[in-house]
Formats: structure tokens, sequence, C-alpha cells
């Protein structure tokens, strides 16, 4: 395989992060999180900044920058408790407005749209990661090791609960569900996935500007999980891999990328709710009808 | 200097306000956020260029300003209010039912769609109003307000007034009111949903037509992006409001563009959306159901 190929796997790999992440909030507990993106900012800066001003290691930065995320994500999670479905929608829309202005106008620290440059590569030792085919091999160990994480905590109690939450929220509550804490959890959860991300990408690009985290982000990320199937694995995977490849392989359709996925969530909706793979477990929706 | 920014920030707060509107009576009808309401406004601008444009080709526009802004109106309106139904009925009406979530991500990308549409007909870098007009205006205790931003808050406020006579006095606007009340009843007693649903959406599309157009000769230039902006913005407006509160929309509209004016002129242009960001996860969090209006529970 060339370098162009495996640059094109290892960013379909950033994304089954991403998407899987948000599929915790999104596909399993039914909340709507249109900033997702800045958690995956934070990551992304937590490195890019500790990185250049105190010169700390990629393999330390990777925890903290997910810790610092899942923070964020509970204290969103903690606000915004009371609201569901379009109010939560518009709240963290407005929080991935807030995040991408910041990041734009805070010159002293983010260095504003021109980014911060020079952020360190990951070393073990002395390999230092610098060609495409190492960054694949680590991203590929790190969806490996989410991707069992996830299904772990997606076959457990927590994972059963915040389906129950996503389906019917006072029913949840009434069958001793603490929904208070297991929506934050699922908030965090999905920030630290989004974290990690973040702070690989930083990693690999040794480049981060505010223009890699718009709200435009966070939909494509949402039109991999809608696609693939909302709280199926195989499903979100396989979303994320169809959105990042598929530009990949038809160059004329690049232009049209936002375009497309515009429709296609639309047409989603419509014609196929439960994603390209439907979780056999569950019929998301079928209850909810009134 | 205080008097100038209150008379730019109504002049925003008026265009805000018709944005507001459409949101606003289609959360009370249909309890969603329409998140391509703010392409509509978007495209009512690109549309009032571009018809303003073609009376300028034909060599109308340059004797009759007044006449050739009038027919881009009603162009633009027209436009408008057919992707407004259009939108309603491929996006919307099929998922009326769904769960919650479903109608809200094809909002999204029904945004999303048409903004790239739009990119991708019309060019991704701003288009110019084609004709200058006057920026002479009538000065007065150190303040001056222009003929555009008279005109601007005479037609906002006519708008706003006409939509208040028709909810309150028509049949039309009783059977909407009763819709938004209740959907099932209302339909029991012989109200077409459907229709009435198109209405609202044509009517919303026609008031963010005449702010887009407005917005294009005010400010002289336009952008696919203006859309996504002023769409959060004005459903700020709503919210302050109360959403479904038409009313309030209006009062809502005014305030933010009145607060926006102030905070850029004495605090931080930069921040200046930061501000209106925040009063919008302030006001949803502390006061779901804004300024006035009842209590609202968030759970069905």
């Amino acid at each position: 395989m060339n370098n162009y190929k495996i640059d094109a796997l290892t960013t379909a790999g950033i994304y089954i992060v991403l998407s899987l992440g948000l599929n915790i909030v999104v596909g399993l507990t039914g909340l709507l999180d249109l900033g997702y993106i800045a958690f995956y900012a934070v990551g992304a800066y937590t490195y890019a900044l500790l990185s250049t001003k105190i010169g700390i290691s990629f393999w330390l930065a990777l925890p903290l920058g997910g810790i610092l995320s899942a923070l964020l994500g509970s204290l969103l999670g903690i606000i915004t408790l009371r609201l569901r479905g379009d109010y939560l929608a518009i709240v963290t829309l407005g929080f991935i407005q807030i995040v991408h202005l910041v990041l734009n106008n805070w010159d002293s620290v983010t260095n504003g749209p021109n980014g911060i440059l020079n952020i360190g590569r990951p070393r073990i030792w002395n390999l230092v990661f610098e060609k495409p085919v190492h960054f694949y091999y680590l991203i590929l160990a790190l969806v490996f090791i989410t991707i069992f994480s996830v299904r772990r905590i997606n076959n457990s109690r927590i994972g059963r609960a915040w389906i129950a939450i996503r389906e019917d929220e006072l029913a949840a509550e009434s069958m001793g569900i603490d929904t208070t804490s297991l929506k934050v959890l699922a908030f965090a959860l999905g920030a630290f996935l989004a974290g990690i991300a973040g702070v690989f990408f930083a990693g690999k690009f040794a480049f981060v500007s505010p223009e890699s985290f718009t709200f435009f982000e966070s939909v494509t990320v949402l039109s991999m999980v809608v696609l693939g199937g909302m709280g199926s694995i195989p499903g979100v995977i396989l979303g994320a891999l169809i959105i990042t490849i598929l530009p990949e392989m038809f160059r004329v359709l690049s232009s049209y990328r936002m375009l497309i996925f515009g429709a296609a969530l639309v047409l989603m909706m419509i014609f196929r709710p439960e994603g390209l793979i439907k979780r056999h477990d569950l019929h998301p929706g079928e209850n909810l009808n009134e | 200097m205080f008097l100038q920014q209150l008379i730019n920030g109504i002049t925003l707060g008026a265009m805000y306000a018709l944005i507001a509107l459409g949101y606003t009576m289609v959360y009370g009808i249909l309890g969603l956020i329409n998140f391509a309401h703010g392409e509509i406004y978007m495209m009512g601008a690109y549309l009032g260029i571009i018809f303003f444009g073609l009376l300028t080709d034909m060599g109308i526009a340059q004797n009759n300003l007044l006449i050739s802004i009038a027919i881009s109106f009603i162009g633009a309106a027209f436009y408008c209010g057919t992707y407004g139904v259009t939108i309603e009925r491929i996006g919307y009406r099929p998922l009326r039912h769904s769960p919650r979530l479903s109608p809200l991500i094809s909002a999204i990308g029904m945004s999303i769609f048409l903004q790239n549409y739009v990119m991708l007909t019309q060019g991704s870098i701003d288009k110019v109003f084609p004709a200058a007009i006057s920026a002479s205006g009538i000065n007065a205790f150190n303040a001056s307000i222009t003929i555009i931003q008279l005109v601007i808050l005479f037609i906002s406020v006519i708008l706003m007034f006409s939509l208040h006579l028709f909810v309150k006095k028509t049949k039309i606007g009783k059977a909407m009111r009763a819709v938004a009340q209740d959907k099932k009843m209302a339909s029991l007693l012989g109200i077409d949903i459907d229709r009435l649903i198109a209405l609202t959406f044509i009517i919303g599309s026609v008031l963010a037509a005449a702010a887009g157009i407005m917005a294009a000769i005010y400010y002289g230039v336009v952008n696919f992006t203006i859309g996504y902006v002023a769409g959060i913005k004005a459903f700020t407006a709503a919210v302050l409001g109360g959403i479904g509160n038409i009313p309030g929309a209006m009062l809502g509209g005014f305030m933010l563009g009145f607060l926006e004016t102030l905070c850029s002129a004495y605090i931080s242009s930069a921040y200046k959306d930061l501000f209106t960001f925040l009063i919008l996860i302030l006001v949803l969090i502390l006061r779901p159901s804004g300024l006035i209006g009842g209590t609202v529970s968030e759970k069905p």
C-alpha cells in the first residue's frame, strides 16, 4: 500500500474512534449532542499546548487529553441534565460555537486562526513516529481497544440502562435506574474517546487550528453514526469507513461531500432510520410511537 | 453614541425578529426546530440579489429603484415560500410520527444540504448587492438613521403587525392557534392539518425571505454561511421571547439585536457572538419557557 492509502485509513481510524464515542451519547442514550467535536478539540489542543509549552510526552498526553475532555463532557452533561431532544441539540450547538470562538480569538494561548505548529511526535525510546505506517498501527491499536471497551460497556448493565433511558426516560427512572449519573457518564465516556482521538490527531499532523473543529465536523461524525445505525457498533464502524473512504475513492465527489451528507441524513431518517446495520437486540423507535 | 447603538440594534433586531417568527410558528405547531430556516433567510438574500441583478441587466433597476426592490422582494418571497413547503413536504412530513430525534436529524441534514447547494451553485465568495443605495439619512442628537434603516424598520413592523392580525383575527389564524394547542382535536373539528402546517412554513419562509433581502441591501454583501449564524441567533431570539409565542419572538428579536450591538460596541466585537450563545444556553437551561410565557415542561 502506498502512503496515501495508509493516511486515508488512518483518518478513517480517527473517525471510527470519534463515531463510537458519539454513538454512546446519541445512539445508545438518545441525547443529540451537536457539539461533540468540541471534545475532540479539547484533546487536540491539550496535547498541542502541553507539547509546545512544556514538552510533555505523547503517551502521557493521551490519557490526560481524554480525562480533560471527559471532565468537560461531564460538566456539559450536568449543565444540560434537564434538557432533552431539540433543546439539548441547540445548547450543544451553542457550546461548539463558543469553543470555536474561543479557539479563534484567544490569541495568547491558542494562537488564534493560525493554530499551533511543531507539535511533538510520539516516540518510543529511539523510534520517532514519523512515517504514515507508524500512525496507522497506532490508530489501529486505539481502534481495537476502543471497540473492545465499547462492546464490554454496551453489553453491561450500564449499556442496557442507557438504552432504557433512550426508549423512555420516565419508565427507566421508575425502574430504579439512576438516570442522572448515567446520562453524565454517557457524556463523559463519549467525550473521553473524542479527547483521545484529538490527542492522536495533534500527534499525527503536528498541527492544530480551529478550522478542524467546526459544527460541520460534528455533523460529519453524526452522519457516520446515523448512516451506520445508531446504537450498533459494527454499523457505526461501517458508517465511519464509508464516509471517510468513499470521498477518497471518488475525488469528484469531494466538493459534494457535505451536500451528500446532508441529503443522506434526511434520506436515512425517512427510509431507514435504523441505519445500514440494525442492532439485532432492539428496534429503535418502535416503542416511542404514540 | 448610545442612541446610535440603539438605532443600529433595533435595525438588526427587526431582522432577527422576522426570522425568529418562522422558528417560533413551526415550533408552536410541530414542536420541531426547523434548522433549515436560517438557510431560507440566506436564500432569500441570494434570490433578492439575483432578481435585482436581472432587473439591472434589463435596464429597469437604474430608473425605478423602489419598484425593482419590490419586484425582487416578491420574487424572493415566492421562491422561498416554495422552498419552505418543499422542505416540509420532503424532510419533515414523512417523519411526523417518528421518534423525536428523527425529524431533528432530518432538519440538520436539510440545513447542511441547502447550504452546500447554494455554495456549489453560487460559489463560496461573497456576493455583492448590485446597487449602491445612498447612505444618506436623518441626523439628530448626534445620531443618524439612514433611509435603509427606516425602510427596514417600517417594513418589519408592517409585516409583524399583519402577521399578528392574521393570527388573531382571521379564521385561518384561529385554526393555526387551534392546531398549535392540540393537533388531534383540531383535526377532529375538520381542520386540514397538513395544509395548515404547509401554510405555516410558507408564512415563516416569506418573512425570512424579507429579512434576507433586507440584510442583502443593508450589508451590501451576502455569503452562503450567513444563514447558519443568523439562524442560531434568531432561534435564540425565539427562545428568549418564549418559543411558540409570536409576540415573544418579536420582542426577543429586538432585545437580542440590541444586546448584540451593545456588546460589540462596549465590550468586544470579536466576542459578540459569544454573548448570543451564552444567552441562548442560559435561557434554555434556567428559563426554557422564555421571558414571557408560562411554564412549559421539557419532558413530554
